[in-house]
């Protein structure tokens, strides 16, 4: 490389108030290899990138250096204008000499010296610049949506309504999710069944949707655009294609005494259930650890009593294998736990709450059922100890949320509102009843719910104290809670029929070994990490892979909606042709030189490697080799640091270009 | 057995029927206990709240001391005490602390001897070596065992069961054929801070504690801390007037009750001097 041009920018006075760009410019010009060095106040602007092209063409350039931002900023905008002049656009570097330079340095001499060395630096690496060709890779054009609640439940119906087939994997009996339970929702107080169920409806019966309900991802292999999914059908004992969902099982099983996972131990169900009536399948499965046919071959009644011969006690977990282009990771979260054992050592539970000690101490997802129309006690408030009405209920908000103590130093972001949802709820089930909410602060930001939690507090009388409680203790069957009002500086005890614990938001069970399996990462709490926290919210590192809903941090009903339909739109775009490209600038093997030894597979994070095999065109056996995956690598360079014989090498990015550089430097 | 002993201000002052029924009870065990020699204050009171370092450099030359007289175990009656021990003992697990200390206390502060609270000492003891021990179980006492606030607290520094809802208390009582009671007061501060200055505070907490004990059943408490001890047993005649009730609640130190059950007399354990007796 001979004919490199150098666009030196003042980025208006950002540059040009530390640097010397005149003077940079002209030092630039007598380096080797550099045809013509300019500069100008807006390289970015139209008659910026003109100026580039123009004498791209005109000089007969064959390397570009723009000194200027971070590549992040206008790396694409350059490389864009090359390739209008006709130029490669991988031949086009940048030289930042704003965010690490004038930005940084006030001294005007030393900043136009660092410019200067850093434009030298990049000189050198055009040089040694190839011209590169993007990476075109196949796309089958279906996605996976990963959890059944309402952001996989948006995402699915927005994928498949494009156009797509979309398979959907939930591992619980039915989709629905978290949100299925609920009773109604803030800030409009609307049934969540009302508003859920007919999507519900409308992914199971959608031709394009294929539900693996009471399943689990088991593996997934492939790249972007191209992954291959292995997914568990859990035994079922049910045969799904058979079963009409008339109910005639679990009404005669005679096993009714188990605590409802739906109803979070509130309620009972027999050994073969469906979790809800409005469950999407509607077919029923056999809790293998309570039936008493399959514990010990006895009973066996539902069998006997399906007209349909739907039951099938000899039913095994089968794996099955799904072709997709794009993958939604909507696992969305549990509730901390808040009693003392803890599934961690960085977690404490607490114990000065007496939650699983107490009966009438609860959770707020079991007070939604005990509120829900379609709970175990039809709507009807009644505490579980003695089914008696309570008149007092004390509500705790931040349990676990922002307690560094408790290890989840975190907002849990929604509790606040459904808090004051609950004391609603429970006003106008209960008019003679108080409630009493203990509060650190109130966070209701959002379109109208600060009204909201005034309305609870103004309307419905809900009585709030800012500060915590410190125990809770039972005195003849009211429970003692003892906590601060620090606005009016005195101890509060209040003798309560119920209290509910708004517990903090963790991700759902099995997130980390999941991220594992799709390369994708978590934050210290287990919620999935997003690429770029402002710029690219649903995307992961792992290209293909996008996560919607609570599994990404704590959020309310419309933020995973809205987010949910966001990843749908992200993989419309990667579904809309039937290749993409891709950066070329990943990794290369010689195949020639490589030894074989497959450090690099071993390190590879992105599992972007694989063994192959090099042969005569006529087939005949020559050696073996490690062979990059175009669709999988993303250029971190891992494998270039740990290859013994350096036979690998990051296109753009070459041992030869760095080397040159640093040399350059001497 | 031969362990450290740091009796504190208090055992030999005003908790001193404290240590006679500690003697009494562990000789009869055969566990020695080991004065360390020349012993200064804990720095729980005054230092604890006026300077830091000095609430440091006082319980680590008490560490110094009773690892230089080669004691493994140090066993510090009063809750205060013990804390202040184990919060030195923790400090200097950072290297820079543990030098600046020793240089101040001109001895090398290890920190390495395990520090021991009353129901822990007992604890060491062992229910197994305890139950076969026993001569005449308590079968007439249903005890609440209370812990007092700091026993189980800061729980980052004592490490010492459930700071909530402890229970190994429960467990010693019940090997001496004794009972437990299910009580809501078990941790909650008995006021004895408050002694000096404000009494009104102190005869409210103390009677809601010796109350909520006899609703649950109790018919005597089980201290294992000095302080508790004074303030409830001490005060207790002041609470009857106050509340213009009888409570009559004998307050036992846990050695007390190993004493008994090991068949020594109330007067060798010291039972008789208490404020409150049994009627």
């Amino acid at each position: 490389m001979s004919r490199i041009g150098v666009f030196t920018c003042w980025c208006g006075e950002n540059i040009a108030r530390t640097v010397d760009v005149d003077e940079v410019a002209k030092r630039v010009a007598e380096l080797p290899g550099v045809r013509c060095s300019l500069n100008y106040k807006y390289m970015c602007s139209d008659p910026g990138q003109a100026i580039v092209r123009e004498k791209i063409a005109t000089e007969k350039l064959d390397g570009v250096v723009v000194a200027s931002c971070s590549p992040h900023m206008h790396l694409k905008t350059f490389r864009k204008a090359a390739q209008a002049a006709g130029l490669n656009p991988y031949l086009v570097e940048m030289a930042n000499i704003r965010e690490q330079c004038s930005w940084v340095h006030h001294d005007r001499v030393q900043a136009t010296a660092k410019a200067f060395e850093i434009i030298r630096l990049s000189v050198e690496k055009a040089r040694n610049d190839a011209a590169l060709q993007p990476i075109r890779v196949p796309v089958t054009r279906r996605a996976l949506v990963i959890g059944g609640g309402v952001a996989g439940i948006q995402a699915a119906l927005d994928i498949a309504d494009a156009g797509h087939e979309v398979v959907m994997v939930e591992r619980e009996p039915s989709i629905g999710g978290k949100m299925a339970g609920l009773s109604e929702t803030f800030p409009t107080l609307d049934c969540s069944q009302c508003i859920l169920t007919p999507r519900m409806v409308e992914v199971g019966q959608h031709p394009r949707i294929k539900l693996y309900s009471y399943s689990e991802v088991e593996k997934v292999e492939g790249f972007v655009g191209n992954f291959r999914i292995t997914i568990r059908q859990k035994a079922r004992y049910v045969d799904v294609s058979k079963c009409t969902g008339c109910g005639e099982c679990w009404i005669i099983c005679p096993l009714k005494r188990n605590p409802s996972e739906f109803d979070y131990g509130m309620g009972m169900r027999p050994a073969i259930y469906i979790p809800f009536p409005q469950a999407v399948p509607a077919r029923p499965v056999i809790d293998k650890s309570q039936c008493a046919k399959l514990i010990r071959n006895g009973c066996g009644l539902c069998e006997k009593k399906c007209k349909a011969e739907a039951i099938n006690f000899k039913d095994e977990d089968r794996l099955v294998e799904e072709a997709v282009g794009a993958v939604v990771v909507a696992t969305g979260y549990k509730l901390y736990s808040i009693a003392k054992s803890q599934p961690k050592a960085t977690l404490a539970g607490y114990g000065e709450y007496g939650y699983g000690k107490y009966k009438d101490v609860i959770d707020s997802l079991q007070f939604e059922r005990l509120v829900s129309a379609s709970g175990p006690t039809g709507g009807v408030l009644k505490r579980p100890s003695d089914g008696a009405i309570p008149k007092s209920v004390v509500f705790i908000s931040c349990v676990g949320s922002r307690d560094n103590a408790k290890g989840l130093p975190y907002c849990s972001k929604i509790c606040c509102m459904y808090t004051a949802k609950h004391t609603m709820l429970y006003k106008h089930k209960v008019h003679d009843g108080q409630a009493h909410v203990f509060y650190m602060d109130i966070r209701a930001g959002g379109k109208g719910y600060d009204e909201f939690v005034r309305r609870a507090i103004e309307q419905d009388g809900a009585q709030y104290y800012r500060g915590r409680v410190s125990k809770i203790t039972q005195e003849g069957g009211k429970l003692v809670v003892r906590g601060a009002d620090t606005l009016a500086g005195m101890p509060v005890t209040i003798e309560a029929d119920l209290v509910v614990l708004a517990a903090a938001m963790r991700p759902a069970d099995g997130i980390e070994e999941l991220a594992q399996k799709l390369n994708i990462g978590c934050d210290e709490f287990g919620f999935l990490l997003e690429s770029h926290p402002k710029l690219r919210p649903v995307e992961t590192n792992t290209a293909g892979i996008f996560i919607a809903g609570a599994c990404h941090s704590p959020k309310d009903i419309p933020e995973a909606v809205a987010q949910a339909s966001a990843a749908a739109s992200k993989v419309q775009v990667m579904l809309a042709a039937d290749e993409l490209t891709r950066e070329p600038e990943i990794a290369a093997i010689n195949e020639q030189t490589c030894a074989a030894c497959f450090t690099c597979i071993r390190t590879c994070p992105y599992h972007a490697i694989d063994r192959a095999e090099l042969r005569t065109p006529r087939g005949a056996f020559i050696k073996n080799t490690a062979r990059v995956n175009p669709g999988l690598c993303m250029g971190c360079g891992t494998c270039v640091s740990v290859c013994p014989s350096k036979s690998a090498d990051l296109q753009g990015f070459t041992d030869q270009q760095v080397y040159a550089m640093v040399e350059s430097l001497a | 057995m031969n362990i450290g002993y740091y009796p504190g201000c208090a055992l030999h002052g005003s908790s001193n029927d404290c240590e006679q029924s500690l003697r009494a009870c562990l000789s009869a065990l055969d566990v020695q206990l080991g004065e360390i020699k020349d012993w200064i204050c804990c720095g729980a009171t005054a230092a604890h709240s006026l300077n830091h370092k000095l609430s440091l450099a006082l319980p680590a030359r008490n560490l110094a001391v009773a690892e230089r007289d080669g004691f493994k175990q140090l066993f510090a009656p009063c809750p205060l005490c013990s804390m202040q021990l184990l919060k030195a003992k923790k400090a200097v697990a950072d290297e820079r602390v543990r030098k600046e200390l020793s240089e101040i206390v001109e001895a090398d502060v290890r920190g390495e001897s395990e520090v021991l609270n009353l129901i822990q000492l007992f604890e060491k003891i062992g229910v197994d070596r305890l139950k076969p021990a026993v001569k005449a179980p308590l079968e007439s006492i249903t005890a609440a065992c209370y812990y007092g606030c700091l026993l189980t607290r800061p729980p980052d520094v004592v490490h010492f069961d459930d700071f909530e809802q402890p229970s190994s208390m429960e467990s010693i009582v019940a090997a001496l054929g004794a009972k437990t009671v299910e009580w809501n007061y078990k941790t909650e501060c008995c006021g004895a801070g408050m002694t000096m200055c404000n009494e009104d505070i102190v005869l409210e907490l103390a009677h809601k504690i010796l109350s909520n004990a006899a609703e649950h059943g109790a018919n005597c408490l089980v201290v294992a801390c000095p302080m508790c001890h004074v303030n409830l047993d001490m005060k207790q005649a002041a609470v009857e007037r106050r509340f213009g009730k009888k409570l009559g609640m004998v307050v036992y130190y846990l050695s007390d009750l190993v004493g008994l059950a090991l068949g020594l007399s109330a007067e060798q354990l010291g039972i008789n001097r208490h404020f409150v007796t049994q009627a």
